[in-house]
């Protein structure tokens, strides 16, 4: 399978992706500087996180308008596969492919931390190698990952089954205290309405090798080869 | 072409969230603002432009709103553009 990872001026999760799925999956992967308008002859693009363009304006606001986007949003239309992370998540937000926007944290402060996160839907691309209700222990690092969407929106979300990961504490449990953020609904990823646009706010591949603390990191980037398996 | 400044402010809609704001808040109730009920932050922008005319500016200002400088989902704008 081949990946592309799109790298935009302060991008810094790049190449954390390219490890986890050039080495530790043995997938093909290619870097795509921002400049290109060309993303075709990929399977899976992603979108990593950073800061890109210093967070200037709004997190995502000045990465939106790169050539690369044009692409995208191309590749989107055909039904190629996108990921979004961290600071990808907030540009396929602003340039419109997901919905909400990402608030600042309830708290100002940023957050490294590893969550819990509720599996919501496994019948995506992009957790199909998961079950309902699994538990998935992977980190966050964001200062402005408060999901917020207007109340439409938010009902339509959940009337089509978009939202597919959810913020809860070990057990499972979907709560306040679970909460690291103040994300709406608890709502750490969610699909576009074709199914082919993911934007979570964990970081999947810093959870890739148990000697960083966990490995569920790859459940995400292996549904992801296991739909496109199954696809044939 | 004449020369405009245009001055913007960006406002959040009203019901979004703004921790920013409710820290300052309780930082004014600490100096003794007893009377301070709330505070909402915002962003200002000064931009100089060239253009034909007043409404040729005030019509590209909309436009830099619109497609950059505010995010419509949680954010409101407003100008006012001025020949210098």
């Amino acid at each position: 399978m081949r990946f592309g990872v799109i790298t935009f001026p302060g991008s810094n999760c790049d190449h954390d992706c390219y490890w986890a799925l050039r080495k530790v999956l043995s997938q093909e992967v290619e870097f795509i500087w921002h400049k290109e308008e060309d993303v075709q002859g990929y399977d899976c693009l992603i979108l990593p996180g950073g800061f890109s363009y210093g967070d200037y304006l709004r997190t995502g606001a000045i990465a939106k308008f790169s050539p690369v986007m044009r692409g995208v949003k191309e590749f989107v239309h055909r039904g190629g596969l996108v990921l979004g992370i961290c600071n990808g998540f907030q540009i396929l937000q602003e340039a419109g492919l997901l919905p909400g926007v990402m608030l600042q944290n309830e708290s100002l402060r940023f957050i490294c931390d590893y969550v819990y996160l509720r599996v919501e839907n496994e019948k995506t691309p992009f957790t199909c190698g998961c079950k309902k209700g699994e538990v998935l222990k992977i980190p966050i690092a964001h200062n402005a990952g408060n999901f917020f969407v207007e109340k439409e929106t938010l009902e339509k979300l959940k009337g089509e089954n978009r939202i597919i990961l959810r913020y809860c504490d070990k057990e499972g449990r979907i709560s306040r205290a679970s909460n690291p953020n103040g994300a709406m609904d608890n709502i750490a990823a969610v699909i576009n309405e074709g199914g082919n646009v993911l934007g979570m706010m964990p970081h999947p591949e810093r959870a890739i090798e148990s000697i960083l603390g966990s490995t569920d990191g790859r459940k995400i980037f292996e549904s992801i080869m296991r739909s496109r398996d199954e696809k044939g | 072409m004449k020369k405009f400044k245009a001055k913007i402010h960006i406002t959040l809609k009203p019901g979004v969230f703004d921790p920013q704001g409710k820290v300052i808040l309780s930082a004014l109730k600490t100096l003794g603002h007893k009377g301070a009920k709330g505070v909402r932050t915002g962003k200002y922008f000064e931009i100089e432009l060239e253009a034909e005319d007043k409404s040729s500016a005030k019509q590209e200002v909309e436009q830099i709103c619109h497609d950059l400088l505010a995010n419509p989902v949680i954010e409101d704008y407003s100008h006012r553009v001025s020949e210098v």
